[in-house]
């Protein structure tokens, strides 16, 4: 009666059996391909430590103009540029600066990828309901999974790094662009897509005229989730090596210092209130035609 | 462009739609004399047209009448190819519409027709300007001479100066004359109406019939114009086909469908109509005996315009006269009145006819 008291789980000898033959599956697969995954990423990388020593190694001054310009441009708003301003300079008073400039390119360099990756998935899935069927249980599976999960196929395959850990972080922020994007596509309206057929647009000019404009309010919202979600991931990255503002709450957590911590924590809620507050500015004004109804 | 050729005639032959997931199954079962019931009880499938036979002649005003559900919708967009059908013809000019490929239909959809929607259907990201220029911009026309067309049709539909405008900061009304504008400078020799002043008040609706049938006298495109109103349909049609549940009640001009309705449906409908504006003197005439007296009344002319001319000048005698002043035919005031006020009922057709 040893099953009612304790789970019937399958022997000791089988799991440990599964678990060799998977991991020794992986291995090979890792040796195998390992070097062919790391030549295919090498303009990802060269483009990543481009970014990064843009930002860190040019001198502060015009790093910090240079944001604030794109933060004014992008939203068009002299108080959300001038909170841009600020929360820079106090992060850099505090000594985070190299840190936070790190964290920085990681995220933009992985939220671009993401972008570059996941709007062609979500526009193939709005096309489709098939490949809809297929993706969305996925895209469910990655949303769910706890996000140091995405942390292990990775360093087996790529090692330590950035460039291992931009790539855990892109998988990791990729579900909502896609998601989006799918949803902005169908939810166009149908008369306006009958018309633009009408007229006899191709499938293409369908998209570049109708439905991708028509889309971009959502596609913008799913922008700014991903960007929210890389910039939570990159702080996550910095077990496997990835440098800035997470490297410095690892060391944190280590060694119990507790004003390091929050210190650099606030850093990444600065880093997230620019980017948030930029990009949905941003999408906003994309929509004003949508704004100015006759009365 | 105004001045090019006759225009495309366009001949609908033996069109069958049917909606569900197997259509092609059904359309033997429809021929042989299924209903639209049966079909729907017995196999689960919509009979959306049945044996649709319509002959549109080129550079007129073709009206598709019809209440909601009567398939007058479906039917328009066979033209274009919005709806594939499920068996029968679409012949527009010498092509079948429904043979053809992706590309000649793409090609077709470009050069030949335009369309203008009930519900409007304008980008709504983009400005009045950038609208109009839609269909050029598809056929790939110079930017410029893409303007200056659109720039000509904004005048036209009195949009100017609001080039610049979102079709959001437009009133609805202004927003249709977009639609036209949009549809007219793609320069196409057919020009499809669905419902296309139906979302308009009364009084704008009215001006935008007028607007449309100013337009036509400049330009005699192929026009098929759904409607759900027999007025505007009386007012623009100069042939006007009824539609009900799929089929074809009855079609011909419009002196035909108000004098002789078909059916008690059509009776119905038309017993609301302004009979003096529609019917004209060559109905009630009668043949030219003797000297003929009274005012000299134009051919063509409605039995309104006639009445007036007779009370005015009190006599009980007209003369209608051809284009060029030959007496045709004698018109009695007692005739012309009684055909302006007598309800229209079917069955009393039939029994006079009898």
């Amino acid at each position: 009666m040893d099953w009612l008291v304790e789970f019937p789980a399958m022997s000791r000898s089988s799991l440990t059996a599964i678990k060799k033959t998977i991991d020794l599956g992986f291995r090979d697969f890792t040796r195998a391909y390992g070097d062919a995954f790391e030549t295919a990423l090498s303009p990802v990388k060269w483009f990543m430590f481009w970014m990064e020593d843009l930002l860190t190694d040019s001198p502060w001054i015009l790093v910090l103009l240079a944001i604030t310009a794109i933060a004014y441009v992008a939203s068009r708003s002299v108080k959300i540029a001038a909170s841009v301003a600020v929360i820079l300079l106090l992060v850099g008073y505090f000594g985070m600066w190299e840190d936070t400039m790190s964290t920085i390119a990681m995220t933009v360099v992985a939220t671009l990828l993401a972008i570059v990756v996941g709007i062609p998935i979500g526009i193939l899935m709005a096309r489709s309901d098939r490949i809809q069927a297929i993706f969305n249980p996925i895209l469910d599976v990655m949303q769910t999974m706890p996000s140091f999960v995405y942390l292990v196929p990775v360093i087996m395959l790529l090692g330590i790094g950035r460039v291992p850990g931009l790539i855990a972080v892109m998988v990791y922020a990729i579900p909502p662009i896609i998601r989006l994007t799918n949803l902005g596509i169908r939810l166009v309206d149908k008369d306006v897509l009958e018309a633009a057929d009408a007229f006899g647009s191709s499938s293409w000019q369908r998209l570049k005229n109708v439905q991708m404009p028509l889309a971009l309010p959502t596609i913008m919202a799913g922008v700014n989730q991903t960007i929210m979600m890389a910039l939570a991931m990159v702080v996550v990255a910095a077990m496997i090596g990835v440098p800035g503002l997470g490297l410095g709450i690892l060391r944190s957590i280590n060694n119990q210092y507790f004003t390091l911590g929050m210190f650099n924590g606030l850093a990444i809620v600065g880093i997230a209130i620019i980017f948030d507050r930029v990009s949905q500015a941003y999408g906003k004004r994309l929509q004003k035609h949508l704004e100015v109804v006759h009365g | 462009m105004a001045d090019q050729e006759e225009g495309i005639g366009i001949s609908i032959r033996k069109l069958y739609k049917i909606f569900g997931s197997d259509p092609a199954a059904y359309v033997d079962l429809v021929k042989q004399g299924m209903t639209k019931t049966e079909l729907n009880e017995k196999h689960n499938h919509v009979l959306g047209l049945k044996d649709i036979n319509i002959e549109m002649p080129g550079g007129a005003i073709q009206v598709v009448m019809g209440l909601s559900g009567s398939g007058k919708s479906t039917l328009i967009r066979h033209i274009n190819r919005l709806i594939d059908p499920t068996a029968g013809e679409v012949i527009v000019g010498d092509d079948d519409v429904v043979k053809m490929n992706e590309k000649e239909l793409r090609e077709f959809r470009r050069h030949k027709t335009a369309m203008v929607f009930q519900k409007f259907a304008l980008l709504p990201h983009r400005t009045v300007m950038e609208n109009t220029v839609y269909g050029l911009e598809l056929q790939g026309v110079p930017r410029k001479k893409q303007e200056e067309e659109a720039q000509r049709w904004i005048t036209r539909v009195g949009l100017e100066g609001f080039e610049d405008n979102y079709p959001n900061q437009l009133s609805g009304g202004m927003q249709q004359r977009v639609g036209l504008a949009r549809a007219l400078t793609n320069d196409a020799p057919i020009l499809l109406m669905d419902e296309a002043f139906s979302a308009l008040d009364p009084l704008i609706r009215m001006d935008m019939q007028s607007v449309l049938l100013d337009l036509q006298k400049e330009i005699r495109k192929t026009i098929v114009f759904i409607t759900h109103d027999l007025d505007e349909a009386l007012r623009l049609g100069e042939r006007i086909a009824i539609l009900r549940d799929g089929e074809v009640v009855q079609q011909g001009t419009k002196q035909e469908i108000v004098l002789k309705p078909a059916d008690e449906y059509i009776s119905n409908f038309v017993r609301e109509v302004n009979r003096g504006r529609v019917i004209t003197v060559d109905m009630v005439m009668n043949p030219v005996e003797g000297e003929p007296s009274g005012p000299k009344i134009k051919t063509g002319a409605v039995l309104e315009t006639a009445a007036k001319k007779m009370t005015e000048q009190s006599v009980s005698q007209a003369v209608v006269i051809d284009e060029n002043g030959m007496p045709i035919g004698a018109l009695d005031i007692q005739d012309v009145i009684s055909a302006m006020v007598t309800p229209v009922d079917h069955t009393m057709v039939d029994d006079e006819a009898a």
